[in-house]
Parts: structure tokens; C-alpha cells; sequence
């Protein structure tokens, strides 16, 4: 019988309710007293060397109050990459200046040179369009190619950086030449070159802030489209403009969907704070969809050769991948740690392979900078593998579900220390596996091909098994691979006077529920109603120091935290309850809200015990405090691994090329689940959103370093028609064994594990239909791309 | 600046806008019905759809100065009069058929708009019918059955319930 209430309930989304009827207060959506407008004026070229900028005209334009160009900020500090990552030779990466806004150069289009400040909108956007005419920029040539770049020294997108090379990282070096050993007494040897194609994150909610000063206090207060208000808080105050961490108030209200793109500090931030100083009035800006295009954070944009060693049997003896990754014109906060630590530590995958390497070389280009995107670093790292294995199980003239069978770390193998620096604590692969054939009549496929086949269609199935390592995590580990912040996060835990309870929690919610599912743990260890608790986040002021949300970590590290805060009520209440029941607190046990004396009838409610706490009257004052509020830092011992078999049917029309999804099934282990309905709607947008890369999304630059692809009218969006109901499951699950709820994380697994399921599909339908010279199609595998790998 | 009066869920509202105002600027920073979401620049996205003169359109693609006298009603004017949700959007709740809540505005009204139309919409008709309105977080799946369960159809059957 499902609960109907607590952990593991289907428990109905209580935010829902402002959402649906137009009462959520998105940034965009406030109106400061008093407040002005900013337009960020934004460079149309790739690389160009500012020459002049004559503000007057735009000084001069009806409404206009302030402009800011690169030279306002050039005295401030920059937007830092928040991991130093060393090259294989022992040297430090090259990590030039971001700034506010863009000085003496522009390095992508869509860089912001300079801002206009004025009473309205179309005033500022109007003062904007006179700043740029009155600009001149020296267009310089584009680095847009990876290879290119790295092989021309003379044209560089940071003077000081002559190979455009930002790092040469292996993983892990020790390895390297055992994987080399390996690869040449193997029997077989599997090659495959691909590429991860650059998306663009899109959340619905394009990027908003909202500065405000106060002169009389010298507060700063920043509104701001964040998944994580104190970091945000911290670059600001610590890297960027020097204004001390108590005089600021950073606000992530309800935000409107992040997949990562809304993790980093962006300059806008700053500049809406500094105008706000400089006016006295609240100064606020709003992307438009173009904007977010050129400016947000990309994601992927990897380029990869993989190679596994094998026998003739199957058994993968030795992996290695050599990879270039862009990460665009400046680094961005996480640019430097998605392409190495997120995504060479899972090259392993959840399979047996002895000897792993990944060389991974970083590269700047003209173009907007590239971060982590839903699951960064492990979809590409998946991707590569699981194409890999494909391939590999097709040359041997192997079934690629038999070929997984064989390699897949088995449930006896747990923990399992990989060749890549990993320790998986739970997993049970082959039941996942099982799970996932069995939810996708896998033994009916061939009777579905001779249907197809009977429609003049080519049907095909894919397979992918992925792992991942989520929760993001242990501070001391990621401060010996380069973290410059720790990775613990926090909550505290309120119980009022009258038994209700604030919970003010580090991790922010756009868009996951936490408002709900949060309520529901703390409800349940507590034994009351989940109405009587209240989830606060995303407001500086009013929660404790936690590091936000992304990388699945809200729950495992911040739900943990707060299970702990818990605790340490549930022990001060024991204590209370011991004083006002005259009993020993060894003999206190709390069970559905009420702690009572062992053996006996004499109890106390929780509401009683919150009672005495603030109303101390019976209470031990001498050796207890008033009050019931706990706050709880967790810093896990390490990442959580969610794991998990996704199989893709599609059908191909020889005629077109055109590839139709059938159907999608996943059978994931995300441990213990709070909210099956959350979690299920976590893998449905997840697996959609790597449908989107593997079918439809392309992010395009010319080799001028144009945005080709820069509105909905060219980047293609998953909607509704493109894609099918999706079958989840989540019944396979280990739980994890080093964190209290035995949680793992579930935000980015849909990401991570459908691209290659789809694209392993299209070859498989290709090959049965007798197109066996197609062994690869890139993403996305557009109807052009098919129909030309089909008849190339 | 012209001034214009229409009826907004109901109200009788007017307002100064310029020839250039957008109804969804008018919306949103006129009269502060925030609920209607701009989401693009190019009126793909559907945040914004509203229904005027009873049908819906996108509201980045009218200007306010062409809609004197029109009857509009917004997300806010969903709910029941006695402020309760209605079918459509107790389905959208019940169904998990949002999650960030920014494209949900005009899900929600494309929807209503959708089942005026055709009462018990197929799952195919339903896609092909939010064609216009674009999701990044839910994959669509429990917006298509929030959708079916709000037209009166049995959803048991659909995966992962």
C-alpha cells in the first residue's frame, strides 16, 4: 500500500498552486519602487580590439541616467574559475581576467562592452542602439575550430595564452601506459571519433537581476536568476567587486528552470549592483531570449577519440579517450572541472574494465564561454563509452546486451574502487538491466521489426547502462583535486513556539519541488503533518551557508543535512521531554510525535515539547537552553552513485532519413526515493532534454564566430510532437550506504544515460536494414545526417 | 501613447501605451499580471499565451493598441470563482504537469483552449496542439496526461503512474 503521506509519498507539490495560477514571483516579475533599466550592449563580432566608444550620444537620448563601459570596471576584480585545474606537466591552467564587462577587447559575440542605464526600457534599449553606433570595434580573425586553434599560435583569443590551450589534462597519468600496454596485446581493438554536440541550457526563464543600494545602511541587495544565492554572494563580494559578504543580500525567488546554466556568476550581476550604487535606484535587467543565446553559459561542445581494447570475446581489457573540449572565450565558474573531474573520474563506467586513461585538452575560442549543462561531463563521458561498446560489440559480431551482461561490475564487486579514482559504494547493474528488457519487451523486438519492416520502416533498438557520480560533494576530496570552495551544504531547522517548523535549507529549488519533498522527510522523522512545515531557500538573509543546486546534490547533501538538523531536535527534545516527565533521558524514546518514557504510558506530544521549549516554565534551564532550533552542516564522505539501463526503439524511413522515437524505457537506482512522482518527473525531463541533443539540438557558429543558431527559430527545442510517453522505473534500488537516507540523486540521470540509447538505436535499425557501412551518425542525427550516412 | 480599454478577466481595465506596447507588456508591467510569462523573442516559446476574444493566442504577437474593447482573460482568471483550482489546472497539479512553473501559464491557457475545442483530445492531438509551447523541464509526459485526465480520460494506463 503506497503512503500517503511522509517519505516515499506521492506527495502533491504544494508550489504548484502559486504556479498555476499566475501568483509565482519569478525576478522579472517584482517592481521596485523607483526602479530604472539596464540594456547590456553587446559585441556582433567574435574578436574584435575596442577602438573607441563615444557614450555621448547615448548620454544625450531621452531618459538615458548613467552608461557603463569595460573601463568603469577595469580597477575590479574578475569572475573566477572556481577550480584550478594542473596540466599533465605539473603546470597550473592558464586562467586570463573575466570581467564585468568586456575591455579593450571583445572575445565572442554576444560579450558585453558596455551597459545603458535609463528611466524605461525601451529608453535604455534605445540609449543602447546610439552606444553602439557610436563604437568602433577593430574586427580581429575568430578562433571558432578546436583544432585550429590549438594548432595556430598566431591568432589568440587571449594575448598572454600564444596555443589558445587552457590545460592538457590526463587521467589519471599513472595509468597511461599500462592502458597503452594493454590496447597493443589486446586482440581487438574498437576506434571510434564523435562528437558531443554544443547545446544551449534554455531554461524557460531567461536570466534576470535587480540591484538595489541603500545609502543610509550601505546594504547591497542582488535579485537574482540563481540556483545558488550564496555563491553567488561569495564571487561577487570575495572575486568581483570587494563589497564585504555582510552588506549584501542575494534573493534567487522562484526561477524558472537552471540544467546549470544558472549556477555561475554572470557580469550583469555586478553591473546592476554597481548602477544601483551609483543612481541610488534599484536597477534591473532581463534577458531576452537572443541575449541568453549569445551569453548564457553553453554546455558540451566535446570532441573525442575512444578506444577499447578488448578480446575477441567481448571482455573490455583497456579503455582510453583523448578529447578536446571547448570551454569558449573566459572560463566560466565550473568550466574547468566539467570536462575533467565530472567527466574523466566516470570513464570507467559501470563496467569491469581494468586500465582506463583520458587525455583531455581545454580550449579557448571565440565563442560564448561553455559550462556544465544537466549532467556535465558524465553525458559526454556515457556517450562516449556507450557508443564505444556498441561499436565494439557490432565489430565482434556480438549482441550489445550480451556484451554489457559480461562486463557489468557485479553486486559481489560493491564497494569497487575503479581505475579512474572513484569508489562506487552500491549498485546492482544486471537488475537494472533485466529491468529494462523486461519493461521494453525486449524478447518481442524481432516480431516489431517485421511490422516495421511490413510499413516499408527500419526498426532499431539501442542500449545504454550508465553509471554516474552525483551529490557533489566530499570538500575533502574536491579540494585535493582543485575545488576553491568546499562542497558540504546546510540547513537549520526552526520548530515555533506552537509546533510549527521553519526549515531554512542551502540547496534552492527551480523547479525540483524541494518545498514539497523537503516537508515530507522532515515531517515524517518528526511524526507530524507535512502542512505544519515550511521550506525556506534561495535568500542569504534567511538561510544558512549552502552551496545551492546543481549536480544532483539538493537532496543527498542538503536533504542529509537537514535529516541531521533533525536529529539534533529530536535529541533536545528528549532531553526536555526527560526533565518534564521526571524520567532518565537514556529511557526517552520519540516515535510518531511523541516522546515517552520506555515501558510506560507517560508521554509527551511534540507540540508540548516545542511549547516548553519557548515557554520555559518546567524546564531545566540550569543544563539546557530555551528553544528548539538546530542548524546542521553535512560534508559526505563521498559522491552517490545512481546507475541505471535505458533502452531507445526507433523507426528510420529509408526514403527520408526522418527517425521516430517508439519508445523510451528507463530503469534507474536512485537508492531511496522521497517522492516517486518528483523523481519520475525528474527522468522525463532529464531523458528528454538528451532526446533534444541526440535528435534535434545543435548549437552553430560560422567560422566568423556567428551565431547561427540564436533564437527558437533555429535551435530546435524538443515539443510536444517530437517526443513519447516515457516508461520510468525505480524499483531496482541499493541504497546508498554512506549518507542517512540511503539517497542518490536523480536530477541529471536522464541526461545522462538516453543520448547514446538513441543514437545506438538508429545504428542498430540502420545496420538491420542493410546499411552496414553505417557505423557512426554525430549528433544530432537529423534526417540529412541519416539519409546522408545511409547513401554516402 | 494611445489609450485603450478592454475587459481583463472580467475588469474593465485602460491604460496609456505607446504604438509599440506589446500585450504582453501591457499585461505584465500595465496592469502587473505577472502571470503571463515572456519566455522569447520570437514568439515561439507559448509562456505567454492568453485568450482573447475567446481564443488564444500568444500575447508577445498582438499590440494593445489594436485590442480596444477586446475581452481578455489571463492565467490569473483561470481559477474558479470561489478561487479554487480548476479541472484544468487541478489536473496539471495532480499529474505533476509542471515543475519550474514558467512555461506553465500558457500551458495551462493552450490547454483550455485545446479541450473548448475538442473535448476528449487524442495523446496524439494533444502534442501536436502544444506544438507552440515549449517545456525544458518536464518532457511533456505529465502535461499531455495532466491534460487527458483533465478532459474526463482514464490516464491509469499511461507509464509511471
Amino acid at each position: 500500500m503506497p503512503k500517503d503521506h511522509g517519505i516515499g509519498a506521492r506527495s502533491k507539490r504544494r508550489e504548484d498552486t502559486r504556479f498555476l495560477t499566475g501568483k509565482g514571483v519569478y525576478t522579472d516579475d517584482m517592481a521596485m519602487q523607483g526602479q530604472v533599466y539596464a540594456v547590456m550592449v553587446r559585441s556582433t563580432v567574435a574578436h574584435g580590439k575596442i577602438v573607441s566608444i563615444d557614450t555621448s550620444a547615448a548620454e544625450a537620448m531621452p531618459g538615458v541616467l548613467a552608461v557603463f563601459t569595460g573601463e568603469d570596471f577595469a580597477e575590479v576584480g574578475g569572475n573566477p574559475a572556481g577550480w584550478l585545474i594542473h596540466s599533465r606537466n605539473g603546470e597550473p591552467m592558464r586562467e586570463p581576467k573575466r570581467p564585468v564587462l568586456a575591455h579593450g577587447k571583445v572575445r565572442h559575440v554576444g560579450d558585453a562592452y558596455a551597459a545603458v542605464i535609463a528611466e524605461t526600457y525601451a529608453q535604455a534599449k534605445d540609449g543602447a542602439e546610439a552606444l553602439a553606433a557610436g563604437t568602433v570595434i577593430e574586427e580581429l580573425p575568430a578562433v571558432i575550430d578546436m583544432a585550429a586553434a590549438v594548432a595556430n599560435a598566431d591568432n589568440r583569443v587571449h594575448d598572454e595564452i600564444p596555443d589558445n590551450l587552457c590545460f592538457d589534462w590526463g587521467w589519471i597519468e599513472d595509468n597511461r601506459e599500462a592502458v597503452d600496454q594493454a590496447m597493443k596485446s589486446a586482440e581487438h581493438v574498437t576506434t571510434l571519433e564523435l562528437v558531443n554536440n554544443r547545446l544551449v541550457p534554455n531554461a524557460m526563464e531567461p536570466r534576470a537581476s535587480i540591484g538595489e543600494y541603500n545609502p543610509g545602511t550601505g546594504d547591497y541587495k542582488l535579485t537574482t536568476t540563481s540556483q545558488n544565492p550564496h555563491m553567488t554572494r561569495l564571487l561577487v563580494c570575495a572575486f568581483v567587486l570587494g563589497i564585504p559578504e555582510n552588506k549584501l543580500t542575494v534573493v534567487a525567488p522562484d526561477v524558472g528552470g537552471g540544467f546549470g546554466s544558472k549556477i555561475y556568476h554572470y557580469g550583469e550581476e555586478a553591473l546592476v549592483l554597481a548602477a544601483a550604487k551609483k543612481l541610488g535606484r534599484p536597477v534591473r535587467w532581463t534577458a531576452e531570449r537572443s541575449e541568453s543565446f549569445l551569453s548564457d553559459a553553453h554546455g558540451r561542445d566535446h570532441v573525442t577519440k575512444i578506444e577499447i581494447g578488448c578480446t575477441k570475446e567481448g571482455e573490455m581489457l583497456a579503455l582510453r579517450a583523448t578529447t578536446m573540449a571547448n570551454v569558449g572565450a573566459y572560463l566560466s565558474n565550473f568550466a574547468t572541472v566539467t570536462p575533467t573531474y565530472l567527466h574523466g573520474t566516470v570513464m570507467a563506467g559501470p563496467y569491469k574494465t581494468p586500465h582506463v586513461y583520458v587525455n583531455l585538452k581545454t580550449v579557448f575560442t571565440n565563442t560564448a564561454p561553455v559550462d556544465a549543462y544537466r549532467g556535465a561531463g558524465r553525458p559526454e563521458a556515457t556517450y562516449s563509452i556507450e557508443r564505444a561498446i556498441d561499436k565494439m560489440a557490432r565489430e565482434l559480431g556480438l549482441d550489445p546486451v550480451e556484451v554489457r551482461r559480461k562486463n557489468l561490475l557485479t553486486p559481489d564487486m560493491f564497494p569497487y574502487t575503479t581505475p579512474v579514482g572513484l569508489v562506487y559504494d552500491t549498485g546492482n547493474y544486471q537488475a537494472t538491466l533485466e529491468k529494462s528488457l523486461d519493461l521494453a519487451d525486449y524478447a518481442g523486438f524481432e516480431a516489431r521489426v517485421a511490422q516495421s519492416a511490413a510499413n516499408g520502416k527500419l526498426r532499431g533498438i539501442g542500449l545504454s547502462t550508465w553509471v554516474e557520480a552525483c551529490g557533489l560533494a566530499p570538500s575533502h576530496l574536491v579540494g585535493q583535486l582543485g575545488s576553491r570552495v568546499g562542497l558540504y551544504d546546510a540547513a537549520t531547522v526552526r520548530v515555533n513556539a506552537t509546533g510549527t517548523l521553519s526549515v531554512m535549507t542551502g540547496a534552492h529549488s527551480h523547479g525540483q519541488g524541494h518545498e514539497t519533498v523537503f516537508a515530507q522527510i522532515v515531517a515524517d522523522k518528526l511524526g507530524i503533518s507535512e502542512d505544519q512545515v515550511e521550506i525556506v531557500h534561495g535568500d542569504t538573509s534567511k538561510i544558512p551557508f549552502g552551496m545551492g543546486s546543481y549536480g544532483s546534490r539538493s537532496l543527498a547533501v542538503a536533504g542529509n543535512a537537514m535529516n541531521n538538523a533533525v536529529d539534533k531536535i529530536i535529541a533536545k527534545g528528549k532531553k526536555i521531554a526527560a526533565h518534564m516527565l521526571e524520567a532518565a533521558e537514556g529511557d526517552i524514546t520519540f516515535e510518531n510525535g511523541s516522546f515517552s518514557v520506555a515501558g510506560t504510558d507517560k508521554a509527551k506530544s511534540f507540540g508540548e515539547i516545542a511549547f516548553s521549549a519557548y515557554v520555559p516554565h518546567n524546564y531545566p534551564l540550569e543544563e539546557l537552553e530555551p528553544g528548539l532550533e538546530e542548524t546542521a552542516f553535512y560534508d559526505p564522505n563521498n559522491f552517490t552513485y545512481p546507475a541505471g539501463a535505458y533502452l531507445c526503439e526507433v523507426e528510420v524511413d529509408p526514403d527520408t532519413g526522418v527517425v521516430e522515437i517508439m519508445n523510451f524505457t528507463c530503469a534507474d537506482d536512485f537508492g531511496n526515493v522521497m517522492n516517486p512522482m518528483v523523481v519520475e518527473g525528474q527522468v522525463h525531463g532529464g531523458v528528454v532534454q538528451g532526446i533534444g541533443q541526440a535528435m534535434i539540438e545543435q548549437t552553430t557558429y560560422d567560422q566568423s564566430g556567428q551565431l547561427l543558431s540564436g533564437s527558437y527559430m533555429e535551435y530546435a527545442m524538443p515539443r510536444a510532437d517530437d517526443v513519447p510517453m516515457i516508461t520510468v522505473d525505480h524499483s531496482c534500488a541499493t541504497p546508498c550506504t554512506h549518507n542517512p537516507l540511503g539517497v542518490k540523486g536523480c536530477g541529471e540521470a536522464g541526461a545522462i544515460g538516453s543520448p547514446p540509447a538513441v543514437v545506438n538505436a538508429v545504428i542498430d535499425a540502420l545496420q538491420r536494414g542493410g546499411y552496414t557501412h553505417v557505423t557512426h551518425v554525430d549528433m544530432p542525427v537529423t534526417p540529412s545526417r541519416v539519409w546522408a550516412a545511409m547513401n554516402g | 501613447m494611445t489609450q485603450v480599454t478592454m475587459t481583463v478577466n472580467g475588469k474593465a481595465v485602460s491604460g496609456d501605451v505607446e504604438g509599440r506596447t506589446l500585450l504582453s507588456e501591457f499585461l505584465r508591467e500595465g496592469l502587473r499580471l505577472t502571470g503571463t510569462h515572456v519566455g522569447c523573442d520570437t514568439s515561439q516559446c507559448g509562456a505567454c499565451v492568453v485568450h482573447v476574444n475567446g481564443t488564444a493566442i500568444k500575447s508577445c504577437t498582438a499590440l494593445a493598441a489594436d485590442l480596444e474593447g477586446a475581452e481578455v482573460v489571463t492565467i490569473e482568471g483561470m481559477a474558479n470563482p470561489d478561487g479554487s483550482l480548476s479541472t484544468i489546472q487541478q489536473a496539471f497539479q495532480d499529474h505533476h504537469g509542471l515543475q519550474c512553473g514558467f512555461c506553465t501559464p500558457g500551458m495551462v491557457m493552450s490547454a483550455a483552449a485545446l479541450l473548448k475545442e475538442n473535448p476528449k483530445p487524442t495523446e496524439h492531438e494533444i502534442r501536436e496542439y502544444l506544438e507552440g509551447n515549449i517545456c525544458r523541464c518536464t518532457g511533456y509526459h505529465n502535461i499531455v496526461k495532466a491534460i487527458m485526465a483533465a478532459s474526463g480520460q482514464d490516464v491509469s494506463a499511461i507509464a509511471a503512474e
